[in-house]
């Protein structure tokens, strides 16, 4: 009896206890397709960004912050991602808190809002172009009403590129918004009204503070989409000058110069820029209230 | 804010082509206490949410003396509101979710600190000003609901099946927590409940509501003991009700047959088909002298002083009645009851 009592118990208890067990096996799938396909090409990108044609190990990014060509891309990606992704993540809000209840033409409203994100950033870029071009449809009704003499400058330059992330992000971001505000309780504002707040206070003390994680989130997820911008800023953008961003320098490294290293470089740097922004930003969604939004706590 | 009368006035609701709430009248005196009682969809929630202003009204008005208020947003009609869910904004500590009010009306910081302070000690929850709600536990987050809506001092209270998440020993505790702030603070509420025994409790006076029309409007002790049909009478816990027939009446009663059985009781209806209900209380077994029926005994719940039976008569109609007696399933008794408690309705 008392070597019952006091033997431990078997070893796939002690191990089931700490959450151990042949459950686990189902993340095998799943950790080979992130190893193969994520992380070893990323390894592999880092060692080669390090291996420079010539020069030492850090030749890359010493060329890459010494030539104002290659530096200045941060600047003109980020020129680019940060407003469409704040238009984006704004743009989203007041659109969700008027959707998430029950609104007549819901599922149209919330169809039309979400075809963007199927038809993919060159069939839109595409779109861009020949409804927005010099001879596009917009500018010929401007030109014959007589609004405008010349054609609006709205393709082949900033405007473009910005007007195709809204386009393709907008959607995403909404759609993200939208359910992080479904998850809110109703009849926290309710409360807040028999409380004697009014719709302004209710937004701004109820709705958006426990909104304001979720908001971060959506935030996170909209700028690294913007901020790798590569095909609208080659087809609706002037990727020479005005838009030529990080992933275009990356690219001209790699396949036109044929430096496969300065591209890895590049394209590191990339990915620091972005973690730079996430962690700003992580790191003020930290300063939030993220526990439960429904009413019982 | 001093009233004298909070009266509605045919308020109705309709969501499509469904009436919730059709055209209910109702004068509320200051300090009172009334209970809207009714099962789900009976329209006593929809009620509510129209007087704290969360619903339109469909038809109808609602004045605060000569004061119309059906019209203005919830802000502006200073009720309180305690929700089912009780609604505590999660991202608030216990303190600022009851000084929220206060807040919103600009009340200054020294005031709404000594409201709150006063608030919280009614409740007893002063030392866990500091606590998130969800550091809370169900009753406590209740109190801070009721805090919160009572803080202001509003004209009227109005509590939205306020209980009805707790645990039955808590919501005992609760019932009588809010019947004592009633009688500290002598606010005037309207209580919405599906239940009976927290209704006959609470209320100075109930309104029956079925499918959204006002059955009875009396005291507990009217519904109680004379409720004005067979609908308010299952509802007031009559649970025997049986399909009879009237035979024969003389000045104040009635004899019925039906189900088997022959019973005498209080009722003012001419000969025709009709209901009878009797409470599980009222019957006494072994009492053969009056009304008495012979059942076969079917179950037996133990309710500890009290068996609570169900029973069946030879007809195979169900009985229910309480005893002291002990009883086993397969037993036969004879039970009676007394005339004055035998109701009879119109079917």
């Amino acid at each position: 009896m008392t070597a019952v009592a006091t033997a431990r118990p078997a070893l796939r208890h002690r191990l089931a206890e700490r959450g151990i067990d042949r459950t686990l096996l189902l993340l095998v799938p799943g950790l080979l397709v992130v190893a193969c396909l994520f992380l070893y090409p990323f390894l592999y990108g880092l060692q080669l960004s390090f291996a420079p044609r010539k020069g030492g190990v850090f030749a890359n990014y010493a060329r890459f912050f010494g030539d104002p060509y290659l530096r200045n891309t941060i600047w003109t990606t980020l020129g680019i991602a940060l407003p469409a992704t704040f238009v984006n993540v704004l743009a989203s809000i007041p659109i969700a808190y008027v959707m998430r209840g029950r609104v007549r033409g819901k599922r149209l409203l919330t169809t039309i809002l979400v075809v963007p994100i199927t038809l993919g950033t060159v069939l839109t870029a595409q779109g861009l172009i020949m409804y927005g071009g010099p001879a596009g449809w917009l500018n010929k009704v401007l030109t014959v009403l007589g609004v405008t003499d010349q054609p609006l400058p709205l393709i082949h330059n900033y405007t473009g590129v910005l007007l195709s992330l809204v386009i393709t992000g907008f959607p995403f971001s909404f759609l993200l918004t939208l359910s992080y505000l479904s998850g809110i309780d109703p009849s926290l504002e309710k409360a807040a009204a028999t409380l004697g707040a009014n719709g302004v206070q209710r937004f701004r003390r109820i709705t958006l503070p426990l909104l304001a994680p979720g908001l971060a989130i959506t935030f996170c997820l909209s700028f690294v989409m913007a901020f790798s911008v590569f095909p609208s800023a080659q087809l609706v953008g002037d990727p020479a000058n005005e838009t030529r961003v990080i992933s275009i320098a990356a690219y001209h490294a790699a396949f036109e110069e044929y430096d496969y290293s300065m591209g890895s470089a590049v394209a590191m740097l990339m990915a620091v820029v972005m973690l730079i922004v996430i962690g700003l930003v992580m790191a003020w969604r930290g300063t939030l209230y993220r526990g439960a939004t429904g009413g019982k706590g | 804010m001093t009233f004298g009368q909070l009266r509605l006035d045919g308020v109705s609701r309709s969501f499509g082509t469904a009436n919730a709430l059709s055209g209910l009248d109702l004068a509320i005196a200051r300090g009172e206490f009334v209970a809207l009682l009714g099962p789900s969809g009976c329209g006593k929630s929809t009620a509510l949410n129209c007087l704290a202003g969360l619903l339109p009204l469909t038809a109808g008005s609602i004045w605060l003396d000569d004061t119309r208020i059906d019209g203005r947003p919830p802000e502006q009609r200073g009720f309180g509101m305690v929700f089912q869910n009780y609604a505590l904004f999660p991202h608030m500590s216990v303190r600022a979710n009851v000084g929220f009010g206060l807040k919103m009306r600009k009340v200054g910081r020294a005031e709404a600190r000594r409201r709150v302070d006063e608030a919280l000690r009614l409740v007893q929850l002063t030392e866990h000003a500091a606590k998130f709600p969800a550091q809370l536990s169900g009753g406590q987050q209740q109190r801070v609901a009721i805090a919160r809506a009572v803080v202001l001092e509003p004209p009227v209270v109005l509590m939205d099946e306020p209980l009805s998440n707790l645990d039955a020993k808590l919501r005992l505790e609760m019932r009588m927590e809010i019947r004592r702030l009633h009688q500290t603070l002598g606010l005037t509420t309207v209580y919405v409940t599906h239940d009976q025994e927290e209704a006959l409790s609470l209320a100075d006076r109930l309104v029956v509501l079925r499918e959204g029309a006002v059955q009875q409007v009396g005291t507990p002790e009217e519904v109680y003991a004379q409720p004005v049909n067979s609908y308010v009478a299952s509802f007031m816990g009559y649970r025997n009700l049986l399909d009879v027939t009237v035979t024969s009446t003389a000045a104040s009663s009635v004899t019925v047959e039906g189900a088997g059985v022959r019973l005498t009781g209080r009722g003012s209806l001419t000969e025709g088909p009709a209901k009878v209900a009797i409470r599980p209380e009222d019957f006494v077994v072994g009492d053969g002298t009056e009304n008495a029926l012979d059942v076969t005994v079917e179950i037996v719940e133990y309710h500890g002083r009290e068996l609570s039976v169900s029973a069946r008569l030879a007809t195979g109609v169900p009985v229910y009645f309480r005893t002291d007696k002990r009883l086993a399933p397969g037993d036969t008794v004879r039970i009676g009851v007394p005339a004055e408690r035998v109701l009879v309705f119109a079917p």
